[in-house]
């Protein structure tokens, strides 16, 4: 028998409704999340990473359509009232954003911020709630704690911040973290911490961790599997080294050839993707990459190609690059 | 260096009583890329601005063409920026909102040839458009019509406009996507080769400036910790902050621990991160010394016999 998996997204559509008519930003979009493990998704800016983390916690607003199935351990969160919603996230459901001085309360100290949590979803009293923040902040190491609980968020670098917000995230145990572009606004050396840190996290607590990034070699060292997102739709589906070593579509191919490398040959040139991705509204009946694809053929513009392929590797291409 | 065209020397910048760049030497010359790297709050934008005389120094020499930028009079210093020109990392932030693409791009031939006529300008401006990926038809619209990568080639487009023989590039790929990174890395390295200016290149990207730089200058707390050709710096890193640098960049090692150094203090700034450190370390700050060829490091412990960093 299968274990449940700690997420299951069946067919998630978001769109946006506009004057000018709907606005695509996720299309169709299924994937599972096992316990322990971590999932990169990976794309350009607008291909829709953002939007799929917030719908899966459903954070989007009112004025986004949601459509498909988002099951967490087993439990339907689409259409869930919020009060049900609410015992999840912040709980065992967490996510860390992007720019951590934006999600931290710039007018509360740092231990009031993370014993709130305890006590609103452990039902802490404020000593014990205290002594466990305090623990968690040694444990993401972060230098100093206690004098750090006393300060408020623009006191600490950036790196101290999203320490702060990954051991909020943690403390309640979750099943499943979604940290979005979490290493983005930090320098390298601090952006290794981060993701070592994160790593250890989840050998240690066994929690499941779905990784957004922009960034092919930021998630190269921590996932087990990688996405890759284009103009909303997952276009490859692939363990890591697989991924890295012989993409199947045509776009991450060219993704991969973009980025310079640290060692190995220099070539002359940095590869390039021609022209620019679709505006939502842009994609036809096709396959959204067919026009800037140097393997695009007639049928890749009439007829959209899905998501297939031999085991874990998936790739929706009519034409993909043979292994 | 006979062939330098910019020369810095001593250079020390203060903000209050903080240190913010400390004794920073260097050259740059004709036609070369030069790479700074260093983790934010080092100084590497303080650096380019210092350069540009946009901050004030407190001591030093900046030597454009063997003159002296920082005791140039005001009249002096504004023909000279004709040749000295920077672009910033976000592109949105550096255009105008309210002046349109062409007036942007056509701003500096204004001010350096108030002379040629509006047709003759135009004319120059389309060209700088094409030249740079854009379409000339985009001169009636404004920055927020276009995206961040379309607004980076404008900037650059602006910065090329008068032929500068220096160009500083502040992060100027940073905020943007891969693919667009590098069609913007590989028009500036065209537009390098086409004219042969000097490029001094700031970018916590390490692989980018590996791809891009001729030579490499590695920050580390507003204090220049080694220069070394690209080779030499990517295969063979001397200074243990520029191991730590690399080692992070891969991913592969684990990196030192985050201390808090002071900027005022005497010493080695690095040595509350470096596991070789000395007494003598904290005892006096080591200065930039040639170790080889092409490389220099400001390391107590570079120049020691027999002595191999881990």
């Amino acid at each position: 028998m299968h274990p449940i998996p700690t997420l299951q997204v069946e067919g998630l559509s978001v769109h946006f409704d506009a004057p000018a008519g709907p606005l695509p930003a996720v299309r169709e979009v299924s994937m599972s999340v096992a316990a322990a493990e971590c999932v990169a998704v990976v794309g350009e800016s607008g291909s829709g990473k953002t939007q799929l983390c917030l719908a899966v916690m459903g954070l989007l607003g009112r004025g986004a359509v949601v459509d498909g199935s988002v099951k967490f351990q087993g439990q339907e969160l689409r259409g869930a009232p919020l009060k049900v919603l609410n015992q999840f996230r912040g709980a065992t459901l967490s996510m860390v954003f992007q720019d951590p001085l934006s999600s931290l309360t710039p007018h509360l100290r740092i231990g009031a911020q993370l014993t709130e949590v305890l006590r609103h979803h452990r039902g802490a009293g404020s000593r014990q709630a205290w002594t466990l923040a305090a623990r968690m902040l040694e444990r993401v190491r972060l230098p100093d704690v206690q004098r750090r609980m006393r300060q408020y968020p623009h006191e600490l670098s950036g790196g101290m911040r999203q320490r702060v917000m990954i051991a909020m995230s943690l403390l309640c145990g979750p099943a499943l973290m979604i940290a979005d572009e979490p290493t983005t606004a930090l320098d390298v050396t601090v952006q290794a911490q981060i993701l070592e840190l994160l790593r250890d996290l989840r050998a240690e607590l066994g929690m499941a961790l779905i990784l957004i990034s922009h960034d092919l070699g930021v998630v190269g060292g921590i996932a087990d599997r990688i996405l890759v997102m284009y103009a909303g739709r997952i276009v490859e589906a692939a363990p890591v080294a697989d991924l890295w070593r012989a993409p199947r579509h045509p776009y991450t191919a060219a993704l991969l050839a973009c980025v310079p490398a640290l060692s190995g040959p220099l070539s002359s040139r940095l590869a390039t993707l021609p022209g620019q991705a679709p505006q939502p509204a842009e994609v036809g009946p096709g396959c959204a990459f067919a026009p800037r694809c140097l393997r695009s053929e007639d049928r890749c513009r009439r007829e959209r190609p899905t998501l297939s392929g031999s085991g874990a590797h998936q790739a929706a291409c009519h034409f993909p690059l043979s292994a | 260096m006979s062939d330098a065209v910019l020369q810095v020397s001593q250079l020390n910048v203060q903000f209050g009583a903080h240190a913010v760049l400390h004794e920073v030497s260097f050259d740059v010359r004709e036609g070369e890329s030069v790479g700074l790297v260093g983790e934010s709050g080092s100084g590497k934008s303080t650096l380019a601005r210092a350069i540009l005389r946009l901050v004030h120094c407190a001591s030093g020499r900046v030597e454009w063409r063997g003159e002296d930028l920082l005791s140039s009079p005001p009249a002096v210093m504004r023909a000279k920026r004709r040749e000295l020109q920077i672009v910033f990392q976000d592109p949105k932030a550096s255009l105008n909102p309210r002046m349109s693409v062409g007036a942007a791009v056509g701003e500096p031939l204004k001010i350096f040839s108030p002379d040629l006529n509006a047709t003759e300008a135009g004319r120059l401006v389309d060209a700088m458009l094409l030249r740079v990926g854009l379409d000339a038809s985009m001169t009636r619209r404004y920055p927020h019509e276009f995206s961040g990568g379309q607004c980076q080639r404008i900037a650059i487009a602006r910065a090329m406009m008068l032929n500068p023989r220096l160009l500083i590039c502040d992060e100027a790929v940073s905020s943007l996507d891969v693919s667009i990174q590098g069609q913007i890395i590989n028009l500036l390295q065209d537009l390098q080769r086409e004219n042969g200016m000097a490029m001094l290149f700031i970018s916590h990207n390490l692989a980018v400036v590996r791809h891009l730089c001729h030579r490499v200058l590695v920050m580390f707390m507003g204090r220049l910790v080694e220069i070394a050709d690209r080779g030499a710096l990517f295969d063979a890193p001397v200074h243990p902050y520029t191991r730590a640098l690399l080692a992070a960049a891969a991913f592969s090692g684990a990196p030192e621990p985050a201390a808090e150094a002071n900027a005022g203090e005497r010493g080695c700034a690095y040595r509350h991160r470096c596991r070789h450190a000395l007494p003598l370390c904290a005892a006096s700050a080591p200065a930039l010394r040639e170790v080889q060829p092409g490389v220099q490091v400001a390391c107590h412990r570079a120049l020691e016999p027999g002595f191999r960093y881990s």
